[in-house]
């Protein structure tokens, strides 16, 4: 049973956030998560960085759907790296069967001129199939419980996203247009759910601002915020809030240390990185509020010690599972 | 334990100090405070008695303020609460991507053929969302701060791409397209003269427009050719200057730094952003290595911290002081990562100068915060 969360009806789960978030894996997590328990997920990755093989350890990945990783209870994951040359190739193979064409454009630079020059087509042919996969069908049954996509940075996600919206006003009628108005509808359809990643700091904390803005604008459909990398305060209350103001009792400190057998000349340094914790929780609270006002469901994620390797995506994906994919509670609307 | 290899100190006062050095293009993956780094150089360079400016991409909005950038005006502002005692002078701007495509297509054609390409249906979308429009405007805009020779030294924040390396390629990409036979075949119905272009004879060109035309209708060929047409005197220009100023990028009055924080991801962009300059022969200048967390306690360990920690909690009635032991042990178990990111990068490029920028408590904001984030690149 898929889609028991804040969205039952997403499909399609666009991952989006400022560089350095940590969006691949936020994305990786969550195609973990949606598989658990028996069903497929395609994590699809749109912008030739090959995040997704290096998270998971494996290979360069070619243009083409192969099983990455195996989830909880059953389950799995595929990965898809779209190639935007072999998606044109594809793409006009679907629509206008030309076969030897495409290679007679490629020679051309038709092709270069396409995926890397004119305006948009680019994300034209990675929207495109990107709503190909969320709504191919098999022996009349879904290929995909749930489609992931690893999405450009939150700077560019809402032009990525009404890329075919905005070709569609340049072609009138045609098949071009025909094409977009399909992507638009899976895209501003209850079956997809744009979520953005961020960190508890204030520039990817306003680009979320930002982002969501232009994304309820063009009409959307905003999933969640997903705050990456947290930490819990460690230090109890109320001496949080005293260090915060720049209070630490020095002598208190002293006492503790030689008690655990440390030097007591440890202590003010210990002091100041006791205070600059202090701050940064605060800040990061800060940072929370306003997260908060965004009125949208927020999940966080801890901060793993270690860089993410595969056990810590299966961790995240844990995570994930018990807070954003759980079934709202009567208690928590 | 082995002794990780030392990297060479990076002194960025005699990079950014020194008369001989005229540009300073600060490179890097998103998120690595790569626009920080840039307005921090900047405003050193300046106090220390040079005329500066900083192009930037995309600054934060709160920094962008502190700079005076409160409007995309497209053209240099000067920073004011500078201390300029030295003689010094700092100039910042905004690119705007859209404002620097129109004044070069009001520059480089006539009044009614402006007007014509503005009135494309094709000029707005493409001046928008061209692929890699910013990183041919900041190539561009560098061209011209250079040219106009105000400055001493030019500091350039390049765009947010998803690759450090989109800033180097954009110049070339543009070149393949000019020279390849796609642009004369959009051409060739313009100066065929509207829908006459059905009747050129040619195998390849009937093939393309049999193709095109499946695709998108005719009259959106026609606009496109038009568009084209319009922009082709203007596209040569265009890519001698941005050769130009690749050229310029490769002379020794250039540095650039490669901005990283010490996570995977943005060392691996700038490795290959290293090996690429080098490849090229563009003059590296070394790393600047932000947000390196560092503990102000070295000489107690995690561990250490930790087993005390432990011992406290058993004692019962030193709990602030366990807590206080624990942000510790946190602490350093980030700053061994952090060091051994740094060490990991130096031994794939044992020569690369290298600099650190602790990770500071607070964002950036204004002056003052540039001001202390540039003592840390100077090694003050």
């Amino acid at each position: 049973m898929s889609g028991s969360s804040a969205w039952p009806e997403a499909r399609l789960h666009v991952v989006t956030g400022k560089g350095g978030t940590g969006k691949t894996t936020v994305a990786a997590a969550l195609a973990l998560a949606l598989a658990a328990g028996g069903q497929r997920t395609l994590l699809v990755e749109v912008e030739g960085r090959q995040g997704i093989a290096q998270l998971f350890d494996s290979p360069p990945l070619p243009y083409e759907e192969r099983r990455i990783a195996v989830a909880a209870d059953g389950g799995e994951v595929r990965a898809l790296a779209i190639d935007p040359e072999q998606a044109l190739l594809e793409y006009l193979a679907m629509f206008y069967s030309l076969g030897r064409a495409g290679r007679a454009l490629r020679r051309m630079g038709a092709i270069d001129f396409a995926t890397t020059i004119a305006p948009g087509m680019r994300d034209v042919l990675l929207t495109g199939k990107i709503k190909e996969t969320t709504t191919r069908t098999e022996k009349g049954r879904r290929v995909y419980d749930a489609v992931v996509v690893d999405a450009p940075p939150t700077g560019r996600i809402t032009r990525f996203l009404n890329v075919t919206a905005e070709v569609a006003g340049l072609a009138r009628v045609g098949p071009v247009k025909s094409q977009s108005d399909g992507v638009m509808a899976v895209l501003r359809s209850p079956q997809t759910a744009v979520h953005v990643v961020t960190l508890l700091e204030e520039m990817p904390v306003q680009e979320t601002v930002d982002a969501v803005a232009e994304l309820r604008r063009t009409g959307l459909p905003v999933g969640a915020v997903i705050v990456n990398m947290t930490r819990p305060p460690l230090l109890p209350e109320p001496a949080l809030a005293r260090a915060a103001a720049g209070e630490v009792d020095l002598g208190e400190l002293r006492a503790g240390l030689a008690s655990a057998g440390l030097a007591e000349g440890l202590a003010p340094a210990l002091a100041r990185e006791a205070v600059e914790h202090a701050e940064r929780w605060e800040l990061e609270d800060r940072n929370r509020a306003v997260l908060s006002r965004l009125g949208l469901p927020t999940y966080e994620l801890p901060l793993l010690p270690d860089t993410v390797d595969l056990g810590g995506l299966y961790e995240l994906a844990d995570r994930l599972r018990d807070s954003a994919l759980r079934e709202p509670t009567a208690s928590s609307a | 334990m082995t002794r990780a290899r030392k990297a060479p100190r990076l002194d960025l006062d005699a990079v950014a100090l020194d008369p001989r050095t005229r540009i300073v293009v600060c490179c890097g993956s998103g998120g690595v405070g790569k626009t920080t780094t840039a307005a921090a150089i900047a405003l050193r360079a300046a106090e220390q008695g040079r005329k500066v400016v900083v192009l930037t991409i995309d600054p934060a909005r709160r920094l962008a303020q502190s700079m005076g950038l409160s409007e995309l005006d497209n053209t240099p502002r000067e920073v004011s609460g500078v201390d300029t005692a030295k003689g010094g002078e700092l100039h910042a701007m905004m690119l705007d991507m859209k404002r620097t495509f129109d004044e070069i297509v009001s520059a480089h054609s006539t009044p009614e053929r402006a007007e014509q390409i503005f009135a494309n249906p094709f000029y707005k979308s493409l001046s928008e969302s061209f692929a890699g429009t910013q990183e041919y405007m900041a190539m561009e805009k560098l061209g011209q701060l250079r040219a106009r020779d105000e400055w001493d030294l030019i500091v350039v924040d390049t765009p947010p791409s998803r690759s450090a390396l989109d800033f180097l390629d954009a110049p070339q990409r543009l070149g393949r397209f000019l020279d390849g036979r796609m642009l004369r075949l959009l051409l060739a119905p313009a100066r065929a003269g509207g829908r006459a272009y059905v009747r050129v004879v040619n195998a390849s060109f009937s093939l393309f427009t049999r193709v095109i035309t499946r695709i998108i209708d005719v009259d959106v060929l026609r606009d496109l050719s038009a568009f084209v047409g319009a922009l082709e005197t203007m596209f040569g220009g265009f890519r001698e200057r941005a050769q130009k100023t690749y050229e310029l990028l490769k002379t020794p009055g250039t540095a650039f730094l490669v901005v990283a924080a010490p996570e995977p991801d943005a060392l691996r962009e700038a490795s290959y952003f290293v090996d690429r300059l080098s490849v090229e022969s563009m003059p590296l200048a070394g790393l600047v290595l932000n947000r390196v967390r560092t503990s102000t306690a070295p000489a107690l360990s995690a561990e250490r911290a930790d087993v005390a920690a432990e011992a406290l909690a058993d004692q019962g009635g030193h709990e602030v002081t366990e807590a206080i032991l624990r942000v510790h042990a946190d602490r350093a178990l980030l700053a061994v990562h952090d060091r051994r990111m740094r060490d990991r990068f130096t031994s794939a490029h044992p020569k690369v100068p290298l600099v650190e920028v602790p990770a500071l408590a607070t964002d950036v904001h204004d002056l003052d915060g540039l001001r202390s984030v540039a003592e840390a690149l100077a090694g003050i």
